[in-house]
């Protein structure tokens, strides 16, 4: 079904299952409010645990996360 | 993403943000300072009758996040700036009542711009991979290499914990789960797989959060810990 490093990805995957997840819209919807407290260096995780969360099992939006993060810095440079 | 075509966009953009005189707009873009507009100011000028100055303003500011967003990405970035930027100013607009005000207002358009781009990216990236293909990517069982000192008691441990757990994901998990789950472990974006199941990413999250729930309290009822396990493989 599976060999022995997707196995052990997806353990990691249900080690950080939590009972209450928000989903990938929910994330979405709070996305700007959190890069943004993120950029002013507060503690993220404590102000938006859900939000955290999800960006620690969601590829896809940690990706966009990270690239949002990207574009902001990109703009304050300019 | 319903994906447009460049031209049917640009189009579409173009006759917004550039029904002004051009000259005109061009000529405001080298001074407006758009760094400086408040939310307020935001909203009122792309409501207002300035509507096609902001969005030619939101424009540069657009491009200039999203190559910085992409700077990692080498091939073919700059067409997929434009013209995703391009969908972006349109969904913008048709979503400007959505925006909360709870951050600056370019940050939430740059949310919606970097999502268009990575959407755009990934259905590039599996165009042409079906979710058969998906699901068999990474499952081909990998040989174990030959460890002359490997304890044979504990790959002996490692494959009974993989039997064991082959058969909760059989006894615990649907069918559209289970083929959900090899996919996206398979590496195939969200997305995508939801794309090819008729269904949408959050949906799809959804879906694999229950089938994790599943797995875990099945580990637990048999008394295994993910952490435990991971032990074992390490």
């Amino acid at each position: 079904m599976f060999n022995q490093d997707i196995f052990k990805m997806l353990l990691r995957e249900i080690a950080e299952t939590r009972e209450v997840e928000i989903g990938c819209d929910e994330c979405f919807e709070q996305l700007d409010r959190f890069v943004e407290m993120e950029l002013s260096g507060l503690n993220t995780a404590q102000a938006m645990p859900l939000v955290q969360d999800h960006l620690e099992i969601c590829g896809e939006c940690r990706e966009e996360f990270e690239a949002l993060l990207l574009a902001l810095r990109a703009t304050e440079e300019a | 993403m319903v994906h447009k075509s460049s031209g049917e966009v640009s189009s579409r953009v173009n006759q917004r943000a550039y029904g002004a005189d051009r000259s005109t707009l061009f000529a405001q873009q080298q001074w407006v300072p758009a760094k400086e507009r408040s939310n307020e100011q935001w909203l009122a000028a792309l409501h207002g009758p300035k509507k096609d100055m902001a969005l030619a303003d939101l424009r540069i500011v657009l491009v200039r996040g999203l190559r910085g967003a992409l700077r990692g990405y080498t091939s073919g970035v700059e067409s997929l700036v434009e013209d995703c930027v391009q969908e972006a100013l349109i969904k913008i607009l048709d979503n400007l009542d959505s925006f909360r005000g709870e951050s600056h207002f370019t940050t939430w358009a740059y949310k919606i711009c970097v999502r268009t781009a990575f959407a755009e990216m990934r259905r590039r990236k599996w165009r042409d991979v079906s979710l058969e293909e998906a699901i068999l990517g990474r499952k081909a069982s990998v040989s174990m290499p030959v460890d002359s000192l490997a304890d044979t008691e504990r790959i002996t441990s490692q494959r009974m914990i993989m039997a064991a757990f082959r058969r909760f994901v059989d006894e615990e998990l649907t069918v559209k789960q289970r083929r959900a789950l090899l996919a996206a472990l398979g590496g195939m974006h969200l997305e995508e797989v939801a794309r090819r199941m008729g269904t949408n990413r959050n949906a799809l999250y959804k879906l694999l959060h229950d089938a994790r729930k599943r797995l875990k309290r099945r580990m637990t009822a048999e008394g295994l810990s993910p952490q435990e396990v991971l032990s074992v493989f390490s």
